[in-house]
This record gives C-alpha cells, sequence and structure tokens, in this order.
C-alpha cells in the first residue's frame, strides 16, 4: 500500500517538474510530460482510494492520511476537467505541484488506523464527501487562475511585458476559466452542505449544530455566494474577481486544515 | 574546380539610391539570365531582387570572368556605370556565399529581422531560373536546401514571433486582453496611416463593427465606407466608448480627447468589461490616467514602441540560434559539394565495382575449390575487366564537358551507381 502512496507521489512530482520546466522553457514536450505523468499519477491515485475502500468498505476519509491522498486525487482529476476545456497549458505548473505536495504530505502522516464505525456507512457521506473534495478543488483551481490573472493583469496594467506576458493566455480566456472554476466550486459545495445536512439529520438527529466545520463551511459558502451575486449584478471581474478567489480559497483552506487542528468539533475524528 | 559565387548589394552596403537603380524587375530578371548564361565562364545563375537588395548566385569555372561578365550585364541592363556600384557590392565564395544565401532566405539578414516575405521572392526568383533553364545541379540542390534551411529557421526558433511594428503590435496587445477578437467592436478616432493599419488588422481578425469619428463629418463617412463601418458624430464619442471595446485615436487634436470622468461614469454602465485605448496621436489624445481605472489599458505610442523594441530584441537572440542551424547546414551542403569532385567520385566507382567483381568471384571459387595460381589469374582477369570498363567514364569525366561543367555527370554518374549511401 505505502509503495503505491510511494509511486503516485513520485508521478505526481515528475508531473510538476514538467510542468514547470514547460513554464520556464516553453517546450511542448515538456508539457506532454506533465501531462501524461500527472494522468498515470492520477491513475495510481484512484487505485490507491478504490483498493482502500474495498478494503474497509467505506470512503478513505478517515484520518489525515487518506483525506490527503482524496485531495490529491481531487485536484489533479478537477485540474483535468477543467484543462480539457479550457486549455491553459501553463496551469499545470500550480495544479501538479499541489497534488504532488498532497500526496508526499499524506506519506509522511502516519496511516493511524480506525475502527469500523457505522458513522461511515451511508450514501449521503459519500455524496457529501465527493462533493466537497471535488468543489474545493474547483476553488484551488479558481485561486491558481486568479493569481495568473494578476500576474497577467500587472504585466499589460504597468507595460513591463516580463516573464508571464508571453507565457500567459489572454486575460479574458483567464477571467472565463475563473468564473467557471467557482461556478462549478459553488454547485459542488451546495451540493456538499445539503448531503452534509441530511447526513448529519440521520447520524445526529439534527441539520446543524454549530460544529466549527460546519460555521466555517457556511462561512465559505456565503463569501462565493456573495462573489457570485457580485459578478452577476454589478460586473465584478477582472482583478478585482481574480484576488476574491484567492482569498475564497484561503478561507477553503482554513475550513478544510486550519479548522481541524485549531478547532474542535465532530469532524476532528476525521481529519486529525 | 567550379566555385559557387555570390554577388550582390543590399541596404546594408549601398544606400538607397543605389538599390533603386538595380532593382530587378521578374522581366528583366528573365533576360538578364539568358545574358549572364552565355558567357562562357558562368555555368549556372539565379538572380533575385527586392527592394533591399540584389542577388547573383552562380557557379562558374573563370572566377574573375563571371564577376566580370555579371557587373557588365547589371550595368547594361539598368543602364548605370559599373563604376557608380562596384564600391558597393560584395563578393562571397564557396561556403560564404553558401552561408549567405541561407542567411537570406532565413531573414537573418534581413532590415527586420524574421520578416516573412523574403523566402518567397527567392523561391519566384528560383522559379524563374528554373524556366530560363539557367539553373543546374549545383544551384538546384542550393536552393532545395536553402528553401529546408530557411523553414527549420521559422519553425525551431522564434524569429517569427511577435510583432515588430507598431499596428501590429497594438492588436497583439488587443488579443492579450480580449483573446478572441471575434465580435468585439472597435472606435477609430481620427485618421492617419498607423491608426488606419491596425483597424484593417482588426479587420483580419474579425472584429464585429468598426465606428468611425472625425471632426470633419463627410471624412469620417468616407473612412467609414472605407472599412465598411458606420460614421458617428464626434460629439457622439463617450456614447459609443460605452459599446466598444478597442478605441483607437489619432487625430491632431493639441489637447485630450477623451478624459478621464467622461470614461468613469460609462464602466458601470458596461458591467465593466474591459476596455483598451490605443492612443497613436502626438500629442496624445487619451488621458493617461485612464490607465489607473479598473479593467482599463490605456496604451501610447510610446508605449507601443517600447513593446516593439522589447520583441526586436527576442528576435534577435532568437537570430543566434538560427546562426546555430544554418552552419550546420554550411558544413553539410560542402560535404555534398566536395563529392561532387572528379577524382572522389571516380575513385568511388572504381571501388564499388572492384567489392562487386571481387564478392562474386570469391563465392565462385569458394564453391569450386580452385588452385592458388589459377586464382590469380582470375584476379588479374577482374583487373582488367575493371579498367575497360572504367575508360570510358573516366575519360568523360575528367575531361571538361560543357564549358567545363561536369557536375552534371558527376552527379549523375553518383546517382546511377548509388555512390552517396
Amino acid at each position: 500500500m505505502n509503495n503505491l502512496v510511494i509511486i503516485t507521489g513520485l508521478l505526481y512530482v515528475i508531473s510538476a517538474v514538467g510542468y514547470i520546466l514547460f513554464l520556464f522553457l516553453q517546450k511542448h514536450y515538456f508539457h506532454r510530460v506533465g501531462q501524461i505523468f500527472l494522468a498515470t499519477g492520477f491513475l495510481c491515485n484512484s487505485i490507491l482510494i478504490g483498493f482502500y475502500f474495498a478494503k474497509t468498505g467505506q470512503i478513505p476519509v478517515r484520518n489525515l492520511h487518506e483525506t490527503l491522498l482524496v485531495t490529491g486525487w481531487a485536484i489533479a482529476g478537477v485540474f483535468f476537467a477543467f484543462q480539457y476545456k479550457f486549455k491553459i497549458k501553463v496551469l499545470g505548473g500550480y495544479a501538479a505541484p499541489l497534488a504532488a505536495i498532497s500526496v508526499i504530505a499524506a506519506f509522511f502522516v502516519p496511516y493511524k488506523t480506525v475502527e469500523a464505525q457505522n458513522v461511515f456507512n451511508s450514501i449521503w457521506l459519500i455524496l457529501h464527501v465527493v462533493s466537497i473534495f471535488l468543489g474545493h478543488a474547483a476553488f484551488a483551481m479558481a485561486c491558481g487562475v486568479g493569481l495568473l490573472y494578476v500576474a497577467q493583469e500587472n504585466a499589460i496594467k504597468t507595460k513591463k511585458h516580463g516573464f508571464f506576458y508571453k507565457r500567459l493566455p489572454s486575460l479574458d480566456l483567464l477571467d472565463s476559466t475563473g468564473y467557471a472554476c467557482i461556478i462549478t466550486g459553488f454547485t459542488l459545495l451546495t451540493i456538499g452542505l445539503i448531503t452534509g445536512f441530511i447526513y448529519a439529520k440521520s447520524v445526529w438527529g439534527k441539520f446543524w449544530s454549530w460544529d466549527p466545520k460546519e460555521v466555517w463551511s457556511g462561512i465559505t459558502w456565503l463569501l462565493y455566494a456573495a462573489i457570485l451575486h457580485g459578478r452577476l449584478t454589478v460586473g465584478w471581474r477582472g482583478k478585482k474577481a481574480a484576488i476574491m478567489a484567492v482569498i475564497g480559497f484561503i478561507v477553503v483552506l482554513f475550513t478544510f486544515f486550519g479548522v481541524n487542528f485549531l478547532l474542535k468539533g465532530h469532524h476532528g475524528i476525521f481529519t486529525r | 574546380m567550379i566555385e559557387i559565387i555570390l554577388l550582390g548589394i543590399n541596404h546594408k552596403t549601398a544606400p538607397v539610391e543605389i538599390r533603386e537603380l538595380l532593382t530587378v524587375s521578374k522581366e528583366e530578371a528573365a533576360a538578364m539570365l539568358d545574358a549572364i548564361k552565355e558567357s562562357a565562364s558562368v555555368n549556372e545563375v539565379v538572380l533575385f531582387s527586392t527592394c533591399n537588395r540584389v542577388e547573383i548566385l552562380m557557379t562558374a569555372g573563370d572566377k574573375a570572368d563571371a564577376i566580370e561578365t555579371v557587373q557588365r550585364q547589371l550595368s547594361r541592363f539598368k543602364n548605370v556605370p559599373v563604376s557608380r556600384f562596384q564600391q558597393s557590392i560584395y563578393i562571397y565564395e564557396g561556403d560564404e556565399a553558401v552561408r549567405h544565401i541561407f542567411r537570406v532566405a532565413s531573414s537573418l539578414d534581413s532590415m527586420m529581422v524574421g520578416e516573412p516575405q523574403i523566402l518567397g521572392q527567392i523561391k519566384d526568383a528560383y522559379f524563374t531560373a528554373t524556366k530560363r533553364k539557367s539553373s543546374g545541379v549545383i544551384l538546384n540542390r542550393l536552393l532545395h536546401r536553402t528553401f529546408f534551411v530557411a523553414k527549420r529557421v521559422r519553425t525551431e526558433t522564434g524569429i517569427g514571433d511577435h510583432a515588430v511594428s507598431i499596428s501590429y503590435a497594438a492588436v497583439e496587445l488587443a488579443r492579450k486582453i480580449f483573446g478572441l477578437l471575434e465580435g468585439k467592436k472597435v472606435l477609430l478616432v481620427g485618421a492617419g496611416e498607423m491608426a488606419e493599419l491596425a483597424v484593417e488588422h482588426l479587420i483580419r481578425n474579425r472584429v464585429k463593427e468598426i465606428f468611425v469619428a472625425n471632426r470633419t463629418f463627410k471624412n469620417g463617412v468616407e473612412l467609414a465606407r472605407k472599412f465598411g463601418g458606420t460614421a458617428i458624430r464626434f460629439e457622439e464619442i463617450t456614447d459609443f466608448i460605452q459599446q466598444a471595446d478597442v478605441i483607437i485615436s489619432s487625430t491632431g487634436s493639441p489637447d485630450i480627447i477623451i478624459n478621464k470622468e467622461q470614461v468613469k461614469h460609462i464602466m458601470p454602465g458596461r458591467r465593466n468589461r474591459p476596455l483598451f485605448f490605443i492612443d497613436i496621436a502626438v500629442p496624445r489624445d487619451i488621458d493617461p490616467e485612464i490607465n489607473k481605472l479598473n479593467n482599463i489599458y490605456v496604451y501610447d505610442i510610446d508605449d507601443l514602441n517600447g513593446v516593439v523594441d522589447e520583441n526586436i530584441e527576442d528576435r534577435n537572440k532568437e537570430a543566434i540560434k538560427g546562426e546555430r542551424i544554418i552552419d550546420e547546414a554550411v558544413i553539410s551542403f560542402r560535404r555534398w559539394y566536395d563529392s561532387l569532385d572528379v577524382v572522389p567520385t571516380i575513385v568511388a566507382l572504381r571501388n564499388k565495382i572492384d567489392s562487386i567483381a571481387t564478392a562474386e568471384i570469391e563465392k565462385t571459387m569458394h564453391a569450386m575449390d580452385i588452385p592458388e595460381n589459377e586464382r590469380e589469374a582470375l584476379y588479374r582477369m577482374k583487373n582488367a575487366i575493371i579498367n575497360k570498363i572504367m575508360h570510358n567514364p573516366t575519360l568523360l569525366l575528367k575531361r571538361d564537358g560543357c564549358h567545363g561543367n561536369n557536375s552534371v555527370y558527376i552527379d549523375v554518374t553518383r546517382k546511377l551507381f548509388n555512390l552517396d549511401e
């Protein structure tokens, strides 16, 4: 099992190196290397998760080790989906290292055996977990695209066309990609929250229990709702939208990891 | 030995006053090729002429006479005394001539490095030369190599990347902001060569609509008709900025025409869709402060010049890579050219026949078990046969073929017996 974690991590690292070399040298074959290794890594990652699933019959997010593996998997998967649609080649230089870091971190986190609990057996939980992870990965992409937007906009605005100007696509493409990422992320987050409520009701008998994770997820949801609302009504776009996407993701990171370590609550048992 | 010689003038060696005297039209080129070919010392010749250069590429036995002939013909056809242009002429021989034609075709020798027209012009010239049958084995090979090298330089380096003219740089910027320009609206304020060129580039990028504003409405109408656009009144500019995506301004006005307040108020109405101002006018038409507003970009003529300079610098860096490709190509051409020498060809032919004959004799002897003294007789016979076979080809190849141009026979021989394998 550990070997497969190492292999997956290694594939992601090679992919990350390929994508980063592509960013600097702009040689197509580096991009190809990045793509192929990320795809292979994703496959290994999927097998790994499937393996955990089959072994325990439960969705493998029961400890930090498993959670990080699913995080890497979600980032790689969501990145491929957006790459297919928008083809921002340099984005791989952001997504592949993220996936690599997640899986490497998983390797160093000791595997804590968790007793089989009935709490983990529910279709609602599976839906809840999958959509939250994919949603957060989409927000991660929105943040990456937002950073690229800020770099490109800065180059055009200040008229100092440096490293990024030639390597990055048009502002319009970056802006619409970021928007699509946020819409996708928001939709998945909404589904994740609703299924979470239903699951909570079935396990703890109430929809909402002021668990810190719940509260922060609510804040995240409201923040992205505000971003989308601003865009649709007064046209928050461009740099402002890009910066919002970055801030939004910082809040997501806090909700995802920070809450587990700093605050207490029932989610803690999964991710501590 | 026949030499490749290149004689020419270009923008580096001659001022435009001399270049324009020597520009050769297509018809003149054909006639000149015929005339030069008449000379006994010139074997093959290709000539091409652009606004920046005249180049005559030839192979010749008698170098001095060939150069003199070409200069005389150039002087005769263009009716310019040789003394007028002799100072500006450069002459390259052998590898240097090959390198020069490679560099010219790859656009490394051009006034604007990386400009794409030159290759087409050389192709046309070569087509003329083949029609006049003035190009032979060596120049055919050389020009095919030239086209190949030029293509390689273009695809493997970035010498053709990024705009090096103001108007094209502006369009490239617009594409970095808007992505596809399809469906975008353009407002042209004023008129002027650079501005109109930019509009034409934009039309080629399939923008949706062109509005033209001019102080004199009538002029605006005319210009609008030229672009298939709509003329608007000068006072309506603010309303149309609301709709437009790209605004190109080039008026003779001493004051600013579009100010910050004007633009600030229209942005909410556009729901912050980006706006790109291209200010080609001097003094400027567009308040530079507008660049500070969100989602609005203002480039004036100096900014665009800055972009162009940066791109030129990039091209020059890429040109160094191009030179490396050319160095390789010159060496490989030299290898082929040397093989055209008579002696190596005769030796190669003899070796080939010898190796076939020896192999066959040995095969036979192996099967028949022939005593030692008879074997020697067989080898002697083999050598005699080879000498007889080689006699006529050697004579032909060593004799000066037509006008000393035996490269055709050498080439045929090498191909016929596959000596280059």
